[in-house]
């Protein structure tokens, strides 16, 4: 992993809360770079990701809201949030159902910023 | 095929790590014993469980069954050891297809398309679902906007509030775009599809029952949630409406439309 896709992901896994982060490319949910903790299946939570945010683009497109930016599940036992980069590529992080994701979302969207 | 079955069956019984219950089973499946096809199977996999030829057929046996989102469940796992194997994008297409959703019908078929282009089967899935795709597509047109009684009295109920159906078909509401056009079939129709791939998501990820989400865009901003297991519920603001707003709207929303649910069904 290089030093840029390190300290990227470094600074989301560093939140409290956070499981994990990767950069997945979006068009075939492939892992790009991951920094996860143990029990996390990356392929996973890379393939799921960007599934569902190319299903959630499509529904935004139909209603002319635009591609999403920011994509938030927000499940009982977790939370699972994406933001895309340049390149098509995702910056994946997911963590606890009461992380905080305020800091999560401002270092997810500097990474992605920081992947140009 | 009943010798050949017996034979099997016996050859299964004297050494049950035998390969050959991929074979019983399949021959089961054809003669409509699925439920001896599906214990074969299960017990082989107990045996064998690297073996996604031997799960591909589970979950085709499962699909005769009509245990559809078993199936469905089995294929992802086949996917997670070969993402690109022809029968279990082929699978989920007719999975999705037949739960009216068109887009992950079209992406899996697709995938199967690309893995095998020489597969008639799925060519001839694949315009199918094309087909049926731009019916869907031709069936949504401008209409006049008006408040939806559904949710008169909320904000944002004449444009920006939708009660849809796990299928995918509008039970209530409206959505326009910023040009006043109503874009609420063609939402719903997606949102389906999202709404089954969140629940697939959150499932796989030990994320639990999923609650919500919240998708930002540049032109606005979305909040989906399921009010009822069978429902989805999306609000959608533009981007000054902050997304903690949608939630509690979201909640009124939701208490409404559960509300109107339960008098339906009396």
């Amino acid at each position: 992993m290089t030093t840029r896709f390190r300290r990227a992901l470094d600074n989301v896994t560093r939140v409290r809360g956070v499981r994990g982060a990767m950069l997945v490319a979006g068009d075939d949910g492939l892992i790009v770079a991951e920094s996860l903790m143990e029990g996390v299946r990356g392929n996973a939570v890379a393939a799921l990701a960007a599934s569902l945010h190319k299903r959630f683009r499509q529904s935004m497109d139909a209603g002319a809201a635009g591609a999403p930016h920011f994509l938030h599940l927000q499940g009982d036992g977790g939370t699972l949030i994406v933001v895309p980069a340049p390149d098509g590529i995702l910056v994946v992080a997911v963590g606890d159902p009461n992380m905080n994701v305020g800091l999560v979302r401002l270092e997810m969207l500097r990474a992605a910023e920081g992947l140009t | 095929m009943a010798s050949d079955i017996k034979a099997m069956t016996a050859e299964l019984a004297r050494d049950p790590s035998s390969l050959v219950f991929l074979e019983l089973g399949e021959a089961l499946r054809r003669v409509g014993q699925l439920d001896a096809a599906s214990r074969v199977l299960v017990s082989g996999l107990e045996q064998h469980p690297d073996l996604i030829g031997g799960r591909d057929l589970y979950a085709r046996v499962l699909v005769d069954k009509g245990e559809y989102a078993r199936a469905a469940q089995v294929w992802g796992t086949v996917l997670e050891r070969d993402a690109r194997h022809v029968g279990a994008h082929k699978g989920l297409g007719f999975v999705s297809f037949r739960g009216g959703d068109l887009d992950g019908a079209l992406e899996h078929l697709e995938l199967a398309l690309a893995a095998d282009p020489t597969d008639q089967s799925v060519i001839s899935a694949l315009r199918t679902v094309r087909d049926a795709a731009q019916e869907l597509q031709a069936e949504v047109a401008p209409t006049d906007a008006g408040e939806d009684p559904l949710f008169a009295g909320l904000e944002g109920a004449e444009q920006g509030l939708l009660l849809v159906d796990d299928r995918g078909r509008v039970l209530g509401g409206r959505l326009l775009d910023r040009g006043g056009r109503e874009v609420s079939e063609a939402v719903a129709a997606y949102l389906a599809g999202a709404a089954q791939e969140a629940d697939r998501t959150a499932r796989m990820l030990g994320l639990g029952e999923w609650r919500w989400i919240v998708a930002e865009g540049p032109e606005a901003n979305v909040y989906v949630t399921p009010p009822t297991p069978e429902t989805l519920l999306l609000i959608l603001r533009d981007q000054s409406v902050p997304s903690g707003r949608l939630a509690m709207l979201a909640e009124r929303a939701g208490a409404v439309a559960r509300a109107w649910l339960e008098g339906q069904r009396l």
